[in-house]
């Protein structure tokens, strides 16, 4: 198992920040937006450099998605941010129609995804977004791991034409990716080889899959592990490249087991090659309030729960 | 433009419009015949186009010109029977209005393609917040161009347009025009019983709009003198809203007034009846 080490923890959201502050210097065409939650997304560094190119839209996001699919006719490059509760499914038929259906380069970014927002509870967790956000034809959907590649991939999106949305998080987690890395949208990220069970992860849950792959290594299992950092497009040659090689899969998401990642893959080997899946997801349920920790174990989604699928779903080959 | 020219193209935009809906059978004539003075108005007197020969150049960017969305989606034929008198595309293409392969789709998009159409619209409440947009992008640009904006007055009902309505004088979004097109009528009946708007001018001025209203919104001479005047406001830190009183099916008497010809076609002699009420003056299509 190859190591993976961390010198500290961050959240991913400041990833994002880190990216807009650096857009901001490179693209004078991005433009940031936001619906009263700047602190929470990380913008202060943008704002401050380039007040100009924030429009707070205040407690609106279906304007504010309207407002930006408007900025791109002008050719600029907008970035609309609040939770990802407020950016997906509150807003819906916003970006079907003024988005999507009109093919505008918008980049919805959205923070506080998932479970680990924590305290504030169901209302806030959204669960579903991913789901949505893939159904629609045309857009692009990124859930990165960490720090450093939230920011890398906020970078590599100001630079593709076409919406797109990418999603992170709130908690503070290991920076385990290289500082300097090249986001490629859509190219799975080979974690780990290995060759007795595919471990196919998204998000916060790439790294309790590593740690995964240390437990499993303890028990003589030969994990292979790949970030899948992009929902859509899939990369669906990684995927059965590995499961060429291994003939079971475990798909781990923090999002509900019905319309992520689990089903995306799952849809790749039904029509190419049959074998296991298991699925690490919440099931089909809301979540509740709690901190991140008490809530991804009671949720079912640590390391520890992408062990007992891995055994699983090689005693089903 | 002199106004009886005008009034000319009005008049075979309305033929267009009866015509495409009788086509295929679907479509909204009520409310399509009701804007068609406003839409002829802007496209061939008001709005600054990009042109060679002669003839509109379309680019989806709209650098420099003065740009036009439609929110209220369903409209669609007045739209594109403008759009194609004026030079956008074949007038032609307007015998495959709502039919299988059509770039002309039941409700505008940027999907096929069609010259002249930046957004989808159709879900209603959202065209405001597109047209707020870019007119933001023209100002981050430098570019004078304007942008105008057209919604229902049914749509008013919609939240988002409120959302919008909050945010473009905050903004100062001051090279905008929106109007509403008052005729009173909505799906399940007149707007007041449906679903009251009560006063939409005094609550647009309590939310920091300049607010103009022209009162016969189907007599050319009154909506181009509208435009001039709303023209002559930009530019002062407001946004500008045209309350457009029109008459739903205008021009043809038996459409007029009702909600009942919101989204019905009509059939061959109804056709006959109200092409026999506007005179050919550009060629049918």
């Amino acid at each position: 198992m190859k190591k993976y080490t961390f010198t500290e923890k961050k959240d991913t959201r400041s990833g994002f920040g880190a990216g807009m502050h650096i857009l901001g210097q490179q693209n004078p065409n991005v433009v940031a937006l936001c619906a009263d939650l700047v602190g929470s997304l990380k913008l202060e560094p943008f704002i401050k450099e380039n007040p100009d190119r924030f429009i707070q839209c205040g407690i609106s996001e279906a304007n504010m998605i309207g407002v930006s699919a408007g900025l791109t006719i002008g050719g600029k490059i907008p970035f609309a941010t609040t939770f990802a509760n407020f950016a997906t499914g509150r807003v819906y038929d916003q970006i079907r129609q003024s988005v999507a259906y009109s093919n505008k380069n918008v980049k919805i970014c959205a923070s506080h995804a998932g479970l680990t927002l924590g305290e504030d509870g169901a209302t806030h967790q959204i669960l579903e977004d991913l789901g949505m956000m893939k159904m629609l034809p045309g857009m692009t959907v990124i859930n990165p791991c960490d720090y450093n590649q939230t920011k890398a991939a906020t970078i590599a999106i100001a630079d593709y034409e076409g919406p797109v949305y990418l999603r992170f998080g709130r908690p503070v987690i290991p920076v385990f990716t290289d500082a300097d890395q090249k986001f490629e949208i859509g190219k799975a990220w080979m974690v780990n080889e290995g060759t007795d069970v595919s471990i196919f992860a998204t998000g916060h849950m790439v790294w309790e899959a590593i740690q995964a792959g240390e437990l499993l290594e303890a028990e003589g299992i030969n994990a292979e592990i790949i970030n899948i950092h992009t929902i859509k497009p899939l990369d669906e040659e990684a995927i059965l490249k590995s499961v060429e090689k291994t003939g079971c899969v475990v798909t781990a998401e923090e999002h509900n087991r019905i319309g992520g990642l689990g089903d995306s893959v799952a849809q790749v080997l039904v029509k190419n090659k049959l074998v296991p899946q298991e699925y690490v997801a919440v099931n089909d349920s809301f979540g509740e309030s709690g901190t991140p920790t008490q809530l991804m174990e009671k949720y079912g989604l640590t390391a520890k729960h992408i062990v007992e699928a891995a055994k699983k779903a090689i005693g089903r080959k | 433009m002199e106004i009886e020219q005008l009034e000319k193209v009005a008049s075979q935009v309305r033929r267009d419009i009866v015509r495409m809906v009788h086509g295929c059978q679907s479509g909204h004539p009520g409310g399509s015949l009701g804007c068609t003075e406003l839409l002829v108005a802007l496209y061939f007197e008001r709005l600054k186009l990009k042109e060679q020969d002669g003839k509109p150049v379309f680019d989806m960017n709209g650098k420099d010109e003065d740009l036009f969305f439609l929110s209220n989606g369903h409209i669609s034929p007045v739209w594109y029977s403008t759009l194609a008198r004026r030079g956008y595309f074949p007038v032609e293409e307007m015998a495959t209005f709502r039919k299988l392969d059509s770039r002309l789709q039941g409700h505008p998009t940027t999907h096929e393609h069609l010259e002249g159409i930046r957004i989808a619209s159709g879900s209603l409440g959202q065209g405001m917040s597109v047209a707020i947009g870019a007119a933001l992008a023209k100002k981050l640009n430098g570019d004078k161009g304007l942008v105008y904006v057209l919604m229902g007055d049914g749509e008013q009902q919609e939240g988002q347009v409120w959302e919008a309505a909050t945010f473009a004088p905050h903004h100062q979004v001051d090279n905008l025009v929106a109007f509403i097109d008052l005729n009173g009528q909505q799906i399940d009946g007149p707007t007041v019983k449906v679903m009251n708007n009560r006063d939409l001018g005094k609550k647009y001025e309590a939310f920091g709009w300049e607010v103009i209203s022209i009162e016969e919104g189907n007599d050319m001479a009154a909506v181009l003198k509208g435009l001039y005047e709303a023209k002559s406001r930009l530019g002062h830190g407001r946004p500008i809203m045209i309350l457009l009183h029109t008459g739903m099916g205008f021009g043809v008497d038996f459409m007029m007034g009702s909600h009942k010809w919101h989204g019905v076609a009509p059939n061959d002699e109804q056709l006959a009846a109200a092409l026999g009420q506007l005179e050919e003056t550009m060629g049918d299509y």
